[in-house]
């Protein structure tokens, strides 16, 4: 298959994601797609998958026009796109969802589904549990299965969107020998959309790369990152220090907390964090961390212990009166759990203030939010609507609402999905806010953000804190063996 | 560019020509003939200077209810309750006509306040079982409506029956100094036009110009978010349901104290149901609100006398705005059809185009 892409146009109000991108893709070829965020790598994406039509431009398979009205639509023509986010329902069984929209006589074939589910996971390398059900299977399982699935619905062309965030190292190896295999053996098309130049050179072997919704070139891979990260910059962004900070007095202690939910209990956390220090959580999703965060801002409520922040108990305390002692809670999902995705930003920066009038004044607080547009170098305008803004440019925008003269900081993956530009400017606020003796608290999947950033580590696993570790003096391999349990 | 902008504004028209088109065509199927529908309907409506102001007045109650529906819909409640707080509304409005003393001036002033604070609070109940209970608001209030008219029937079929004996027809009229003055011997009382107003300058100013307002609104769209960021669901919800309920008693009372003149069984006449209609019609913008509920008056008024002209049934002016709100659903906005595309951020946000019209 030949995949020509033609002058893809895509607007959003005044934003333009994509402006007449034009590309060509040959089979047997991996492609990696590079870009800062917001220059339009996901629409572009989006818009080959069938989840959005382009506003203008067209896409040629083999030399003939198609219009793709739905992912099922694209995928019937060849084109499959593995999302960020899996999309399959997780209290099916794998079954079930490698059926769902394949299948579609009254009476489902469970025998021919399984043994071609097998057969396609064995021939790549997968080691599926088809009995299980999809909710008790890691990020990465997901992953295979939903590779699976496009794969039987008959992908020539795959697009891989962040595939890697997430996902164990095995699992990330195991993923990048199968698509080799697709594209070596089989002569599919694969698309790497991703911020990692490291995987982009292990693994592509060319690269489009794209700024502002424009195509600026490509590159055969290997070449010097260097020039990769001029391209998609348009300058080399100059590495951020991390500057060396006196710590202050205790800010944050936790004394014997215990928190229990349903899922996971977390016994006897016991922790200092002073002001000014960066305090970096590790750990696979659902290990405790977040509860650890939660219970701090008031929103988990711990079983026993005490939580003193700045020599006050808040333990027990609601958000909002944590909010109002000057606790920050920054989540993960941030268009469902920060932003309002209809409001526009001069809306959030009167809905977030400290104080709030009765009244409100619209042209100070667009004028307002100018100002921290500005400030926080967000691409968009007052009246522009959290939905239209770029993922970096949301968490730019939940950054700019928060508060001056903070406590603490709790944090939810700062980063995620972020490219290094935006990555660096988010550390840079956050080394700021110490010089305020604001305490900061994060999560993070990344374990090089985890030891690069933070002066002390604690690692999560299976609702067990670990000893506290010095980031000066520990390394990827020793947070590794703990995540396993290796405390 | 400019047809475009042009097309998203008048929108809302679509929808009701395609009603009118539609209810043509049921007509003609049961061989009436719509030109002689339309004029015995406008008769019925317009015909007299009393068939006017009786539609005004039956407007007001209704432009009450969808005001306070305005604010309960922008929070994403679905307050169904409205029927129930209309009843309580009437209620506390009708106890104070039967045995409260005192000068007209100070009795209207009574049953006013009355009757709203009735209706908050019956819109508090439905609003405290969501927060508390985890009651979805949709079936407390239909619990709510519920008792508020059986306890209506118990009131004029017991201790407030007429002295002749009860019945379930309604209480004794009124005195005259407990109602509302009317205009020329019509339904209509130009006391109630002006609250009316003066509700409707206030949730425009509370939607539009109050942080309260905005809150409301960062609820309906993402409870969690608008939580994070500090608004308090549980306090907004509540109140958001008693304002509401305060206009929907202040409908009641205009029902008992100027349409009729005492307190009957059914008094609400399902306008509660119809505001829900208004509001979902004017697609949430609040200065469509007032036409619409004209509109809507209108029709169902004129209908009755269409029944009286032709052999058609009245219940032809339900169907035409029911067919009508069925198809403002079914359009959606005209983004959904992929008309306002290029200027996305207009159909979203529809708001903006009142301020500068």
């Amino acid at each position: 298959m030949r995949v020509e892409i033609r002058d893809i146009r895509k607007y959003f109000g005044s934003v333009k994601a994509n402006d007449g991108i034009t590309l060509t893709l040959e089979e047997g070829h991996i492609y990696g797609v590079l870009g800062e965020n917001g220059a339009g790598k996901s629409t572009l994406m989006k818009i080959l998958s069938g989840y959005q039509p382009p506003d203008s431009g067209e896409i040629l398979l083999n030399g003939q026009p198609h219009t793709f009205d739905s992912p099922l639509s694209a995928l019937k023509n060849g084109v499959g796109m593995l999302y960020q986010d899996p999309h399959d329902i997780p209290p099916f069984s794998i079954v079930d969802n490698f059926l769902l929209g394949r299948d579609k006589r009254l009476r489902l074939n469970y025998r021919a589904a399984e043994s071609e589910l097998k057969e396609l996971s064995s021939k790549y390398g997968f080691a599926l549990d088809i009995q299980a059900h999809v909710d008790s299977l890691s990020l990465g399982e997901r992953q295979q299965l939903e590779l699976v699935r496009l794969l039987a619905g008959g992908a020539e062309v795959l697009i891989l969107d962040e595939p890697t965030t997430g996902i164990s190292a095995e699992q990330k190896d195991v993923l990048f020998n199968s698509m080799r295999k697709l594209a070596r053996e089989e002569g599919k098309i694969l698309l790497l959309v991703s911020h990692k130049l490291e995987e982009v050179q292990e693994l592509c072997d060319h690269a489009f790369i794209l700024r502002r919704g424009k195509y600026v070139g490509e590159m055969e891979i290997p070449c010097p990152n260097e020039k990769l990260v001029e391209m998609m910059f348009g300058q080399v962004p100059p590495r951020s220090e991390r500057p060396t900070f006196e710590l202050g007095d205790p800010m944050l202690e936790l004394r014997d907390v215990n928190i229990s939910t349903y899922r996971l209990s977390v016994k006897n956390l016991n922790l200092s964090v002073r002001a000014g220090e960066i305090f970096g959580l590790a750990g696979l999703e659902g290990s405790g961390q977040r509860l650890l965060i939660q219970a701090c801002a008031g929103l988990v409520r711990p079983e026993s212990g005490q939580i003193i922040l700045d020599g006050q108990d808040i333990t027990s305390w609601s958000y909002h009166k944590t909010r109002a002692v000057n606790v920050a809670y920054v989540a993960a999902g941030r268009l469902e759990e920060g932003l309002v995705a209809s409001l526009s930003l001069t809306e959030h920066v009167v809905l977030a203030q400290r104080e709030t009038d009765f009244f409100v004044d619209w042209a100070a607080s667009g004028q307002d939010a100018q100002s921290r547009i500005e400030h926080y170098q967000i691409v968009g305008r007052p009246d522009s609507t959290a939905e239209e803004l770029s993922g970096g440019n949301q968490q730019r925008l939940l950054f700019g609402l928060l508060w001056n003269k903070l406590k603490l900081i709790l944090l939810e993956h700062p980063t995620r999905g972020l490219d290094v530009r935006s990555t660096n400017y988010i550390w840079n606020l956050l080394y700021q806010r110490r010089q305020d003796g604001t305490a900061i608290i994060f999560i993070s999947p990344d374990l090089d953000e985890i030891i690069e950033r933070s002066d002390r580590i604690a690692v999560f696993s299976g609702g067990v804190m670990s000893r506290i570790v010095d980031a000066k003096t520990t390394s990827v391999k020793e947070i590794g063996h703990m995540i396993g349990g290796q405390l | 560019m400019r047809i475009r902008t042009w097309i998203v504004r008048i929108w809302p028209l679509v929808p009701i020509l395609a009603a009118l088109l539609f209810t043509i065509g049921l007509l003609v199927l049961f061989g009436a003939d719509p030109v002689e529908v339309f004029q015995a309907m406008w008769q019925g409506a317009f015909g007299t200077q009393d068939k006017t102001l009786s539609v005004v007045a039956f407007t007001i109650p209704l432009l009450l209810s969808s005001l306070g529906l305005l604010l309960t819909f922008t929070a994403g409640l679905w307050n169904i309750g409205i029927e129930g707080q209309i009843v309580m509304g009437a209620v506390a409005a009708s106890w104070v006509a039967l045995f409260m003393d005192a000068t007209s001036p100070v009795l209207i002033a009574v049953e006013v306040i009355l009757a709203m604070l009735a209706g908050a609070l019956w819109a508090g109940v439905a609003g405290i079982l969501k927060t508390r209970g985890g009651v979805h608001e949709i079936f407390g209030g239909l619990a709510l409506n519920s008792l508020a008219i059986i306890f209506t029937n118990y009131l004029i079929s017991g201790p407030w029956q007429p002295p002749e004996g009860g019945s379930f027809f309604g209480t004794v009229p009124f005195r005259e100094i407990s109602q509302l003055s009317r205009f020329a011997d019509s339904r209509f009382a130009p006391f109630s036009l002006l609250v009316a107003m003066v509700a409707l300058v206030m949730v425009f100013v509370a939607l539009r110009g109050t942080t309260w307002g905005l809150k409301l609104k960062a609820l309906g769209q993402n409870p969690r978010s608008a939580f994070l960021l500090g608004v308090s669901s549980e306090r907004e919800t509540i109140l958001a349901m008693m304002f509401c309920g305060a206009l929907a008693g202040l409908a009641g009372a205009v029902r008992v104290l100027s349409w009729y003149d005492n307190l009957k069984q059914n008094i609400s006449g399902g306008i509660g149901y119809l505001a829900l209609l208004v509001v979902m019609l004017a697609a949430y913008r609040t200065l469509w609100v007032p036409l619409i509920a004209f509109f809507f008056s209108a029709v169902l008024n004129g209908a009755i006398t269409l029944q009286l002209r032709t052999q058609l049934h009245s219940s032809l002016g339900g169907i035409l705005t029911g067919v009508m709100v069925l198809f403002v659903l079914l359009f959606g906005s005209s983004k959904a059809l992929g008309i306002g595309k290029s200027s996305e951020d207009e159909a979203l946000e529809p708001d903006t185009s009142e301020i500068e019209s």
